[in-house]
């Protein structure tokens, strides 16, 4: 079996950066491909990026609050590209509220704060396997 | 500091001891754990005595307000008054922030700290489609000079000192600051406060940036240039640990690196054919408390008598103020958790106190509900008390540098202060802070300090209670979280077409022009041309634009 491909990204202005790069290590450490986009991408450079890096999981960090504008964005750029079985998983600062709102918009799983990175790492391959085959 | 005879005779006693009691003890009763480190990792003994000191002299640790101003920058410290009280705020438009101002003022906040929105911070108007979902959202938003008076009504600026989180984008709110002061008839002399306008720390740490290094470093030069002119009283600069240590540094990293930016902006400065004496006593600087109690402490100390020293043997300061490190510190956000969120006053009281015992100038304390939202007023209210308490209940504050002579203390001082100066020497052999921003040291360094942290408190090694220990079931609606009211990017943007509408257009494109000719030339100072910009109610984003066609986009290569 072929490894994992995820892209870590950072979509919106803000510049923390900590956790994506924790969690791009550890999936990395655990044997997965990992792109990480870097900070303050568009939720169109974002898309563009998983799609051509063909990964599984595209990973978005948000801090900003500003996730019940951008993740629509995303989600909505991902249809349109025929991306419809990369599972997105979405981690940050995410009132709790917020988490339902998230998933019925299509996110496969929201990994909030304080997350141990090892139940980052099995999550991620259970909603992989979990998946229909490709 | 001591008799060479009296440390032998120490020595002595303690070797008895630990040969009698304490191996006695030590069969019965193991310690818990083989080595005892601090939170970054030094070593600690299990007790600490006069040997472990004995080789500092009196004139390291010395008296208050005198070099290396080991003990506080002022001679009596919190008996003239207590540390300025600052809790940030920043939400919405200009108006919604000036009542969390008010608000704060009322329950005795004695200073002024604000955020801004994210859009503000990189340069982007509110009508941007790179703004989009930010506005106001994590501090007030900022178009033009309108935003900053209605942010200001009815606070007299020559009472309050006020201080500005804001780097990229500094200089312009430091014109509006200045134009805004002047339009009301203030002396700009007897404005006080603070811009953060520390750059380099966003290239190594909290990652908001436009321009290229250059470029912006010159813009801070213009600024404590232009300050040291014009504003006798006001920091221009806030040289910041603070985003260092979040972004994942350890508090030695943490001093290390802040003090790594803070020699390359006063080079940048002295290029310039500036004095050091004539505006290095304006430097200021920002500190996190972190959790370890006496390593904050031993932090703080070290870091003043290492500026010091920089000051004078490596820059040739003559003034004292020139030497002396005045800072503003802020509890470490970083430690605080979603899981029982009220433990997190008792986190950031115990922060707090630590900043106190080093010496702070001013402080902000976290609110509880931290690691869900900005704050509410409830939680800021809560904040400010736990500092007022400290203040005027402790009696913690009588005395200045209560912990100075502690073996313990001073012992982690010196070896923080050596730490710091390695850390340096190795900055100055990779060729300096900017070349190492541009090679990507400095973020190498924290990433893999965040890792190590990260690893740590996944194992529990690291415990942190309500997360990795004494775990509950999470409480649903715990805190009661801020909520950006959803109308204010609409009132927001209003604003600003009003202002765009109202203005004299041509006047502000000519003015648009001479900042694009004058940015070309290096040797010129920005700040006029842009606080006549602003005055002709020229928005920040236009601003920024005009400049990314002369200096084009800092472009960081992403390393994980």
């Amino acid at each position: 079996m072929s490894s994992i491909r995820v892209l870590i990204a950072k979509v919106g202005l803000d510049g923390h950066d900590r956790g994506a790069k924790i969690v791009a290590r550890c999936l990395r450490d655990a044997g997965m491909d990992v792109v990480y986009t870097g900070l303050h991408r568009t939720p169109e450079e974002v898309v563009t990026a998983a799609v051509q890096e063909d990964v599984d999981v595209l990973g978005i960090s948000l801090l900003s609050g500003a996730h019940m504008t951008l993740i629509p964005r995303v989600v909505e750029l991902m249809q349109a590209a025929g991306a419809g079985d990369m599972l997105l998983v979405v981690g940050g600062v995410i009132p709790d509220e917020d988490v339902p709102a998230l998933r019925a918009l299509g996110a496969a799983d929201v990994l909030l704060q304080d997350t141990p990175p090892d139940a980052i790492v099995a999550r991620v391959r259970e909603l992989v396997a979990a998946r229909q085959p490709r | 500091m001591f008799d060479p005879k009296a440390i032998e005779r120490i020595k002595a006693l303690q070797r008895a001891w630990e040969a009698d009691e304490l191996r006695a003890f030590l069969e019965r009763q193991p310690e818990s754990r083989a080595a005892w480190r601090t939170g970054s990792g030094l070593p600690v003994e299990r007790v600490y005595t006069p040997a472990d000191v004995a080789g500092t002299g009196f004139d390291e640790i010395g008296l208050p307000g005198r070099y290396p101003f080991t003990r506080g920058p002022y001679p009596t410290m919190y008996r003239g008054r207590p540390w300025t009280m600052r809790q940030i705020a920043g939400f919405g438009t200009g108006e919604d922030t000036n009542q969390r101002f008010r608000y704060l003022i009322a329950q005795g906040q004695t200073g002024l700290s604000v955020d801004f929105d994210m859009p503000t911070l990189m340069g982007y108007d509110s009508d941007d489609p790179r703004a989009l979902g930010e506005v106001g959202r994590e501090g007030v938003a900022v178009d033009t000079l309108d935003d900053v008076e209605a942010l200001f009504a009815g606070i007299d600026l020559e009472r309050i000192s006020v201080s500005m989180t804001i780097n990229p984008t500094a200089w312009i709110l430091l014109a509006m600051y200045v134009a805004l002061a002047e339009s009301r008839g203030a002396d700009p002399n007897r404005l006080s406060g603070t811009c953060q306008t520390d750059i380099l720390k966003e290239y190594i740490a909290q990652k908001e940036w436009i321009f290229p290094i250059r470029a912006s470093l010159r813009l801070v030069r213009d600024m404590i240039v232009y300050s040291a002119e014009r504003l006798a009283r006001y920091n221009p600069i806030n040289i910041s640990g603070y985003h260092i240590s979040e972004a994942g540094a350890t508090s030695v990293q943490e001093v290390a690196f802040t003090m790594a930016d803070a020699i390359a902006y006063v080079e940048e400065v002295t290029r310039a054919g500036v004095a050091v004496d004539r505006f290095a006593p304006r430097l200021a600087f920002y500190f996190v408390a972190q959790a370890d109690f006496f390593e904050e402490v031993a932090k703080f100390r070290a870091a003043r008598r290492v500026w010091a020293k920089l000051m004078k043997e490596r820059f040739g300061a003559t003034r004292a103020e020139s030497m002396r490190l005045r800072f503003h510190c802020q509890t470490a956000a970083v430690t605080l958790t979603k899981a029982q969120p009220m433990n997190n006053i008792v986190r950031t009281a115990l922060q707090a106190l630590s900043a106190v015992l080093g010496g702070a100038q001013s402080l902000h304390t976290n609110g509880l509900d931290e690691a869900y939202a900005i704050p509410s007023e409830l939680a800021m209210k809560i904040a400010l008390r736990t500092q007022q308490i400290i203040a005027d209940e402790t009696r913690v504050a009588s005395v200045v540098d209560p912990l100075g002579g502690s073996y313990y203390v001073e012992s982690l001082t010196n070896r923080i202060e050596e730490e710091v100066f390695a850390i340096l020497k190795k900055v100055d052999a990779l060729g300096g802070t900017v070349k190492a921003i541009e090679t990507g040291w400095f973020q190498r360094e924290i990433a893999d300090s965040a890792y190590e942290h990260a690893r740590r408190r996944a194992s529990g090694e690291l415990p942190v209670i309500g997360v990795n220990k004494f775990v509950e079931p999470a409480e649903p609606g715990a805190v009661e979280v801020h909520r950006v009211s959803p109308d204010v990017e609409a009132r927001q943007i209003a604003r600003l077409r009003a202002t765009r509408a109202r203005r004299d257009n041509a006047r502000v494109a000519a003015l648009l022009d001479r900042l694009a000719r004058e940015a070309a030339d290096p040797t010129l100072n920005l700040m006029p041309v842009t606080v006549e910009l602003v005055q002709a109610r020229a928005s920040m984003g236009e601003i920024v634009a005009r400049l990314r066609e002369v200096w084009g986009r800092y472009v960081e290569t992403p390393a994980f």
